[in-house]
C-alpha cells in the first residue's frame, strides 16, 4: 500500500489498513536503534520541528531521537521559550514557522484541534503530539506496536483501560484504534471519570476494578490528569487508589501472561503500584523502546508520501 | 414619495390575509391593499412583485449589534444593513456592549445612533443587573422611560435567585418581559455540546440539563412572580419538553430558538470549526428533532438569530479561546424557510413568528402588513437558491458555519418606514 496522507492528526483519520501499515513499517525500524550505530540517512536534509505547548519528556524526546536516527535536522520549540507567552496566536506562530520551511512539525497543545488548526495553514506534515482530552495518535499507534508484538495479534483480546477516561487523548486514541479490531474493550474507572455515550463505540463499562480486569489480556493503565480538573471528579487521590490503583493482587485474576501497560508518566502508588510497575507482566519500558520504532515509522511515511 | 407593490403573494399572519393583491403606499404609511390598484404620477414607484411573496418586515428578538464598546466586531451602521439585507426591520440589540446597557446613558446613546445611522428599527434591552454581574437590580424604570422594551442579563443567568425574582417583581411596574438567557454557570464550563461528538472530539462539554435547569427555576421563579418570562435561544429538547407542560398552568411563558439549533449538529464541531462555536451549544440530532416539532406545535412561539459578529481574530483560535456566536442576520431568514420546504410548517406559520409573535412579546406596533400601519414590509422568494458567500456579508461579523452552503429562499426588497433600506441586486424595483 501507499501512504498518501499529508499529516497524522488522529486515528479517527486512520483506515485499518493505514494503522496496519505504521505498524508494519515500524517493525522494519526497530532494528536501527539496537545497532551500535543507530542512524540511517533516510530523511537526511529534512528539517522536523516539534512544537510543545504542554510539558512533556517522553513524547518529544522520543520524537527527536526517532527524526535523529533517520539524519533529519530537529528543533524543539517550548512554549515557555517561544512567542506564545508574548500573546503571538497559534496562527502567527504556524505562519513563521512555515516561512522557514519545515518538513514536518509535531505538535503537543492543550486544547483539542490546536493540530488540525495548524494542518490548515501549513503545506509541510503536521503530527499531533497530543491535544488536550482528545487524540495522541502516536501512543496508541505505539501501544498496538506493542500488544501485536507481545501477543501476536490485537484480534480476540481482552483489553481494559483502567482510569481517568474522560480527560485522556492516550484512551480516546487507544479506542479510536483498537476498534478496528476483533477485541472487547473494557473501560474502567470511577463513573465521574467515564464519559457518557461511551456504549455507543462499542465499549463496555466496569466499574468495578476487579471485575473488569478478570481474564484481562492486556490491561493499560492511566494517571489522573491533574492538569485537566481530573483530581475535582473524585474525592480524593487516597481513595481513587483504594478502588483503581493496580496491585499485585489484581492480577492474579487477569490471565496468566496478562501485559500491564502505561502510556506514562506514572504516579506510583496511586493507579499503579511498585510490584505492577516494576512486575514481571509490564512491558512499560518496551513501549518507550517501540515508540521511537512508531515515529520512525510516521515520519517516514509522512515524508516520503505520494504527491 | 409612495410606492405601489404589484401583483405579489400578500402574506399577512396577523389578519390571515394570504392573496395575490396590490399594496399602496403612501408616504411611511400602508395607506390601501386591493386587488388592481390604479396610482400613476411621477412621484409613485411602482415595483413589480409577481411571483414573489409580500410580507411584513421581520422582527428579530435577539441580536448583538455591539454598539458601544465593540465597534471593530459590529456597529448599529452595518449590523442593521445586515438585518435589513435579510429582511429584518425592527431588531433588538442586546446589553452586553461596553460600557453594559444598564443605564440610561448607553439606552440613550444607542437610541441617539440608531436614528441617525441605522437602517432599520432598533431596540434596545436593558440589563437585569448592574453589569451584568448578576447583583443588584439596574435601573428598570429610567430604562423603561429611555426606551428599552426588555430585559436581559443575555449572555448569562442570573445565578442568584433571590436576584431574579425581585426582578421578575419589579418588571411588572412596567409589563416589559424579562428576556432569560437559561445556562447554569456551574454546568456550563465547556465549549460543545456533551454527546457523542464531544466523546469523539475530547473538546470541554457542557451537557443539555445545564439548559434545562435554569428553564425550570426561571418558569418556577416567574411563576411564582406572576410575571411573564421569554426563555432565549432555546437549544435542547428537553427544554421544549419543559416548557410545553408549563406552558399549561402558566399563560406568560414564550420561548424562541435560533436557526442554528434546527439546521445543524453538535456532528459539525467535530472538524474543530470556530464558526460552529455557538453558545448555547449546537446540539444532538434527537434535540434538533424536538426544536423542530416544537416550533411546529407552537410550544417553541418566536425564531430569532442572536447574531453575534466576531472579528476573524477572535475566531481564527484555537476551538477553547475563540468567541461564542454566529453571525447570523444574513442566513436566518433562509435557514428558516427550510421548514417550510421539509414541510415542518407553513409560511404564514413561520412568519408569525418572525413577526406577530415577537410584536406581542414586545408589544410593538409592527409586525403587521394592514392599512393603517407603517410600512415595514419585505419582498422576498422562497425558491431562490442561492449560495452562502460569509465575505459579501454586510455585517462586520463573517463567523458563519454556514459560508458555502446552499441555502433556497432570498429576501429581495426592504422597506422601513416607508422608504427601500435594502434590494438584491437581482430584483428590478
Amino acid at each position: 500500500m501507499n501512504w498518501t496522507k499529508k499529516d497524522l492528526l488522529g486515528i479517527t483519520e486512520l483506515s485499518k489498513e493505514e494503522i496496519l501499515f505504521v505498524l508494519d513499517t515500524a517493525e522494519s525500524f526497530k532494528e536501527i536503534s539496537q545497532r551500535d550505530i543507530k542512524k540511517v540517512p533516510t530523511l537526511r536534509g529534512k528539517t522536523v520541528i516539534t512544537l510543545f505547548y504542554e510539558p512533556s519528556t517522553r513524547t518529544r524526546t522520543s520524537f527527536e531521537i526517532a527524526a535523529k536516527r533517520l539524519s533529519a535536522d530537529t528543533i524543539n520549540i517550548s512554549a515557555s521559550t517561544s512567542s506564545y507567552v508574548k500573546g503571538e496566536t497559534l496562527k502567527d506562530t504556524a505562519k513563521n514557522l512555515e516561512a522557514m520551511n519545515p518538513d514536518v512539525t509535531i505538535i503537543r497543545h492543550s486544547m483539542p484541534g490546536a493540530p488540525h488548526m495548524l494542518a490548515r495553514i501549513l503545506d509541510s506534515s503536521v503530527v499531533n503530539g497530543g491535544d488536550g482530552a482528545h487524540e495522541h495518535p502516536t501512543q496508541a499507534l505505539l501501544d498496538a506496536y506493542t500488544i501485536r508484538e507481545k501477543k501476536g495479534t490485537i484480534d480476540g483480546l481482552k483489553i481494559v483501560i483502567v482510569g481517568d477516561i474522560i480527560h485522556s487523548r492516550v484512551a480516546r486514541s487507544n479506542i479510536f484504534t483498537l476498534r478496528n479490531f476483533d477485541s472487547e474493550i473494557v473501560c474502567c474507572g470511577p463513573p465521574t471519570m467515564l464519559p457518557p455515550h461511551m456504549e455507543e463505540l462499542g465499549i463496555k463499562v466496569e466499574y468495578n476494578l476487579k471485575k473488569a480486569i478478570h481474564n484481562a489480556d492486556v490491561i493499560m493503565m492511566l494517571r489522573i490528569q491533574k492538569e485537566r480538573g481530573g483530581v475535582s471528579y473524585i474525592p480524593s487521590v487516597k481513595e481513587y487508589s483504594a478502588f483503581f490503583g493496580l496491585t499485585g493482587e489484581h492480577i492474579m485474576n487477569a490471565k496468566k501472561d496478562v501485559i500491564i501497560m502505561h502510556p506514562g508518566p506514572m504516579n506510583r502508588g496511586v493507579e499503579i503500584m511498585d510490584d505492577v510497575a516494576d512486575g514481571p507482566y509490564s512491558v512499560i519500558l518496551e513501549q518507550v523502546e517501540n515508540g521511537v520504532a512508531v515515529r520512525m515509522a510516521i515520519l517516514y511515511l509522512l515524508l516520503g508520501r505520494e504527491k | 414619495m409612495s410606492i405601489l407593490i404589484r401583483n405579489g403573494r400578500v402574506i399577512d399572519p396577523k389578519s390571515g390575509l394570504d392573496e395575490v393583491i396590490d399594496v399602496f403606499v403612501n408616504g411611511n404609511t400602508i395607506e390601501k391593499i386591493d386587488k388592481h390598484i390604479r396610482k400613476t404620477g411621477s412621484d409613485v414607484r411602482s415595483i413589480d412583485a409577481s411571483g414573489h411573496i409580500v410580507a411584513p418586515g421581520l422582527i428579530d428578538t435577539h441580536a448583538h449589534l455591539r454598539e458601544p464598546g465593540y465597534e471593530w466586531k459590529e456597529t448599529i451602521r452595518t449590523g442593521t444593513m445586515a438585518a435589513t439585507k435579510g429582511g429584518f426591520t425592527s431588531v433588538v440589540c442586546m446589553a452586553n456592549t461596553n460600557p453594559v446597557n444598564d443605564n440610561k446613558s448607553v439606552t440613550d446613546y444607542i437610541i441617539q445612533k440608531a436614528r441617525s445611522e441605522a437602517l432599520c428599527r432598533v431596540f434596545p434591552c436593558g440589563a437585569i443587573t448592574k453589569g451584568l454581574k448578576g447583583e443588584e437590580l439596574s435601573d428598570m424604570g429610567e430604562l423603561y422611560e429611555s426606551g428599552i422594551v426588555a430585559i436581559s442579563d443575555d449572555g448569562k443567568s442570573v445565578k442568584n435567585s433571590a436576584v431574579l425574582l425581585k426582578a421578575f417583581e419589579y418588571s411588572r411596574l412596567f409589563g416589559i418581559p424579562v428576556i432569560s438567557h437559561c445556562e447554569d454557570e456551574d454546568l456550563s464550563r465547556g465549549y460543545v455540546h456533551e454527546g457523542r461528538a464531544s466523546l469523539l472530539s475530547g473538546l470541554d462539554a457542557v451537557p443539555a440539563i445545564a439548559e434545562e435547569l435554569i428553564v425550570s427555576r426561571d418558569i418556577a421563579i416567574a411563576k411564582y412572580a406572576n410575571a411573564p418570562v421569554h426563555l432565549t435561544h432555546i437549544s435542547s429538547g428537553g427544554s421544549v419538553n419543559i416548557i410545553q407542560h408549563a406552558k399549561k398552568s402558566h399563560k406568560k411563558i414564550t420561548c424562541d430558538t435560533c436557526c442554528h439549533y434546527f439546521s445543524l449538529t453538535d456532528e459539525a464541531t467535530l472538524g474543530f470549526d470556530t464558526s460552529t462555536k455557538v453558545n448555547p451549544p449546537l446540539r444532538s440530532k434527537e434535540d434538533v428533532e424536538a426544536i423542530k416539532e416544537g416550533l411546529r406545535n407552537n410550544t417553541i412561539d418566536i425564531i430569532a438569530t442572536d447574531h453575534a459578529p466576531h472579528e476573524g481574530t477572535s475566531k481564527d483560535v484555537e476551538f477553547d479561546i475563540a468567541s461564542f456566536g454566529i453571525s447570523g442576520f444574513e442566513t436566518a431568514f433562509a435557514l428558516s424557510l427550510a421548514l417550510v420546504h421539509e414541510g415542518v410548517m407553513t409560511l404564514p406559520d413561520l412568519l408569525r413568528k418572525f413577526t406577530v409573535n415577537p410584536a406581542k412579546l414586545l408589544k410593538l406596533p409592527y409586525g403587521q402588513l394592514a392599512p393603517g400601519k407603517v410600512a415595514d414590509i419585505i419582498i422576498f422568494n422562497p425558491d431562490v437558491e442561492w449560495k452562502v458567500d460569509r465575505n459579501s456579508f454586510l455585517s462586520r461579523g463573517k463567523n458563519s458555519p454556514f459560508h458555502g452552503w446552499v441555502l433556497k429562499g432570498k429576501n429581495l426588497l426592504t422597506l422601513v418606514d416607508g422608504k427601500i433600506v435594502y434590494r438584491d441586486k437581482s430584483f428590478k424595483a
